[in-house]
């Protein structure tokens, strides 16, 4: 018997990102047999283009979302608001870059209201307010924190909307489309503003004492407070950089589709960033959390969305084949589940 | 009741109790944590069925089974958490699960006439149509009585219901519960106020480790005699023959590193001084809710005290911050470790370095070389019994994980360390290791409060100890002055 493979399975196995690896592993076998160029990827005019980039480019909205949900959730907190604050960011950028179009002799000229990076500023300044207004009512206030954060799933659709005008507002301004569908270095723009804000978030969870003092609050708070741990500022902090992800998922939402919707943009997204997160191995229990696995579930979920386009599922019966995988999924997450099926599977091989 | 007699996987938790009650007789069930009287009442209420024993109610054998099967027979009981919903309306809860019923329609008139009647009573007079969390906890506690009487209840049991009363409302439900026992109700009555049993009860009965002590007339029984009975230790005049160890290597003119004056909170510890110097472990006496955690959790700003002031070695401290209490090099292993102390998920690297990195701040984190060295070292010194620094918390035994939040205080090279039942629920062996290590501390320069209910424990290592009764501090003894009988006599508050 070699003692190294098993072993390292062993490990592998325990490890929570294993199960959500595994389910995206799945998927991707599945369409590598059933849809033709899935794994095709080509370069076109210097950029990467196929299936996969594409799952990539548009999980960064939801990726984002889900770091900023990974350490609300592990302070055993929720944070049902970011939808709405997509929504804000997104129609703010857009008033303040203006929805006009400007042609000058047949050609269109690119003009904006306020400078694009003080637009932006502007957006993110915002959802980051939203954010602390959370954090406000969750560490002060004492609310609990889907009832403070539906307050702002509703209150958040109604400024997007009266900043819009109820309007569908278009850019025209074509520097600010880099953002959501720009390519540097030949990949997608927006997987660099993912990729950025992962590690930031990586780095202050796991460089510092960030995470450690999140994961003893979402854990057991009454001891954490008796171990001098200012659970309030640290909520507040968490609530604002949850909105403020949201913020810049937004902002990449909004440079996507060229347009402002205070209406539709970003509807269920903290449904998704939920599920995300859940499915990437973090409790909504709170306490224990998982950057990375968070991410793989947001990627599960859009692999999962775009395999159910490109097989051609019918469109009725779209959720409920989603619905599936998810439980599957969930199934396998749970250890007792787990348990049952393999101590069966085990039973039997050690009997025959 | 006769002969009642219940065990537990393990534990023997009655055995062969008798207990009688009498109509117009208010009854008190005394004894320590732990003596059997929740378990008791239990039985009686149809909780727990009884091994052996039986249940007469009135000359017949009665079987309780279940709480609500007690209630029909007479016997209806008021439990220590007012057991109400804060939501609905007094009269709603009064008539709850048994509302009168018009033509399929719950008949409101009928509802809230009632309830008016059963809190008149009672003498109390309130809009019984407003929620219930509008009125005060001791408003709530008639309430939870009126519903208990609403059933022509012959018995009643009232567990520990003055725990959350101020002075003013102890005295308005005696009165009611007075009025009651005139009716000629047969009232039981359990709690942990020596001078509330006396005020009130006609007959006292004494539990100890689930065996009766005794019962005897109130009149017939003097406060000593009582808690010798709780406590189970002969209150004779010979002097302890247990000295203390460690009073000797005390310096009795150092200067007071930790001065508390006049610190209080309303409902919670009567105002108090106390003075502690370096090296010096002070006991705090008492039985069970005279206000020892109450005084531990004022000194380390775990609740925030009304009034007084703390100061540490000099400076004075802003109350109600646990964080700054650290700071100022203050440690405190609360008695509930469970909900206030470990963070059970976390390792047992994560839980010793916790409070040091709280006190350190967010950015200068420990690097895990740092961490690796601290935990290893603390499970080490104190003899941590743990699969390694990795293995979550809340997998240790009681008394390991009692060890892990000492070891996350000493890690933070505390001055001044309270230690609420640090050996409570723990086996021998690591009881006599706690100990040890306590003394071990104090000779270092520590200053240390030191709260056990094992008086012995107290004697054995306090240089001074300071008793409370009543949520008031009564007395300091020192030096040669500290044995088990005179801090007995303290407790029950009787003059050698």
């Amino acid at each position: 018997m070699t003692a190294g493979n098993p072993n390292f399975f062993r490990n592998l196995a325990r490890t929570k990102l294993f199960w959500p690896l595994v389910a995206l592993a799945l998927m991707l076998v599945f369409n590598l047999i059933f849809t033709k160029g899935f794994f095709h990827i080509e370069i076109k005019d210097g950029h990467l283009y196929g299936s996969l980039i594409d799952i990539l480019n548009r999980a960064a909205p939801l990726m984002l979302i889900v770091i900023g949900m990974t350490l609300v959730i592990a302070t055993s907190g929720i944070d049902i608001s970011v939808g709405a604050v997509v929504a804000i960011s997104g129609a703010l950028v857009a008033m303040l870059i203006g929805g006009t179009l400007v042609l000058k002799g047949g050609v269109q000229e690119y003009v904006t209201l306020v400078p694009m990076p003080l637009a932006i500023l502007a957006a993110l300044a915002a959802a980051t307010l939203v954010g602390l207004w959370n954090g406000l009512m969750v560490s002060r206030v004492g609310m609990q924190p889907i009832v403070a954060t539906l307050i702002l799933l509703m209150a958040g659709r109604g400024i997007s909307q009266l900043i819009t005008n109820g309007q569908i507002i278009t850019i025209y301004y074509k520097p600010y489309f880099f953002v959501g569908n720009g390519f540097l270095l030949g990949i997608p723009f927006s997987l660099y503003i993912v990729l950025a804000v992962l590690l930031f978030t990586l780095y202050f969870t796991r460089r510092t004492a960030l995470g450690l003092f999140i994961e003893s609050i979402g854990i057991n708070p009454k001891a954490s407070r008796m171990a001098g741990i200012n659970a309030k500022n640290l909520l507040l902090c968490v609530y604002a950089f949850c909105a403020l992800c949201a913020g810049i998922a937004g902002l990449i939402v909004c440079s996507n589709v060229k347009s402002a919707d205070g209406n539709n943009a970003g509807m269920y997204f903290e449904l998704d960033a939920i599920l995300a997160v859940v499915l990437g191995g973090t409790s909504t229990a709170g306490g224990k959390f998982y950057l990375i696995g968070s991410i793989v579930g947001a990627l599960i979920i859009q692999t999962l969305t775009t395999t159910i386009y490109s097989i051609g599922v019918p469109p009725e019966i779209t959720l409920v084949v989603k619905a599936l995988v998810v439980f599957v999924v969930m199934l396998f997450q749970s250890e007792t589940f787990r348990k049952v099926v393999f101590s069966r599977f085990g039973g039997k091989v050690s009997q025959s | 009741m006769k002969g009642i007699s219940l065990s537990f996987p393990g534990v023997k938790a009655l055995s062969a109790i008798d207990f009688r009650m009498f109509p117009g007789e208010v009854h008190a069930l005394m004894g320590q944590n732990g003596a059997g009287k929740s378990t008791l009442i239990k039985v009686l209420t149809g909780v727990y069925p009884p091994d052996q024993g039986r249940i007469e109610l009135e000359g017949r054998a009665i079987v309780p089974t279940s709480p609500l099967d007690a209630q029909k027979l007479g016997i209806s009981t008021v439990y220590q958490e007012v057991n109400l919903c804060p939501n609905l309306s007094v009269a709603e809860n009064i008539s709850i699960g048994r509302e009168p019923m018009r033509m399929g329609r719950i008949d409101w008139k009928t509802l809230n006439e009632r309830a008016r009647t059963a809190l008149e009573k009672l003498n109390i007079r309130i809009d019984v149509t407003q929620t219930l969390s509008s009125y005060s906890v001791a408003i709530q506690q008639m309430v939870a009585i009126a519903r208990a009487l609403d059933v022509s209840a012959r018995i009643l049991i009232l567990d520990e219901p003055t725990s959350s009363l101020d002075e003013q409302e102890v005295e308005l439900l005696f009165q009611v519960i007075r009025s009651l026992r005139d009716e000629g109700l047969a009232v039981l009555f359990v709690t942990h106020f020596l001078a509330q049993t006396y005020q009130l009860a006609d007959r006292i009965t004494v539990l100890r480790n689930g065996e009766l002590v005794g019962e005897s007339r109130a009149a017939d029984l003097p406060r000593l005699k009582l808690v010798e009975q709780m406590i189970g230790r002969e209150v004779s005049q010979e002097s302890g023959a247990l000295s203390g160890t460690a009073q000797e290597a005390m310096d009795q003119s150092g200067p007071a590193l930790v001065e508390v004056q006049n610190l209080g909170r309303k409902g919670s510890m009567t105002p108090f001084d106390l003075k502690i110097r370096k090296g010096e472990i002070l006991g705090l006496a008492g039985l069970l809710g005279s206000g020892r955690t109450e005084t531990a959790r004022l000194l380390f700003g775990a609740d925030k005290a009304d009034q007084g002031t703390l100061k540490m070695a000099g400076r004075r401290l802003p109350l109600g911050s646990p964080k700054n209490a650290i700071m100022s090099g203050i440690g405190f292993c609360p008695e509930d470790r469970k909900t206030d102390g470990i963070i059970a998920e976390l390792t047992v690297r994560e839980n010793i370095i916790l409070a040091l990195q709280a006190k350190r701040g967010i950015f200068r984190y420990l690097s895990r070389k740092k961490q690796d060295e601290l935990a290893d070292t603390y499970i080490q010194m104190i003899g941590i019994k743990t699969s390694g620094p990795e293995q979550p918390c809340g997998k240790l035994s009681g008394g390991n994980q009692q060890k892990v939040i000492l070891a996350r205080w000493l890690a933070t090279d505390p001055q001044f360390l309270i230690l609420d039942e640090p050996t409570r629920g723990i086996d021998v062996g690591a009881k006599a290791e706690i100990m040890d290590l306590v003394v071990q501390l104090c000779q270092k320069g520590l200053a240390i409060l030191f709260i056990a209910s094992e008086l012995e424990e107290v004697v054995r290592c306090c240089t001074r100890v300071a008793v409370l009764r009543d949520r008031v501090k009564i007395t300091e003894l020192e030096g040669a002055a500290i044995d088990e009988n005179a801090i007995l006599h303290a407790i029950a508050g009787v003059q050698e």
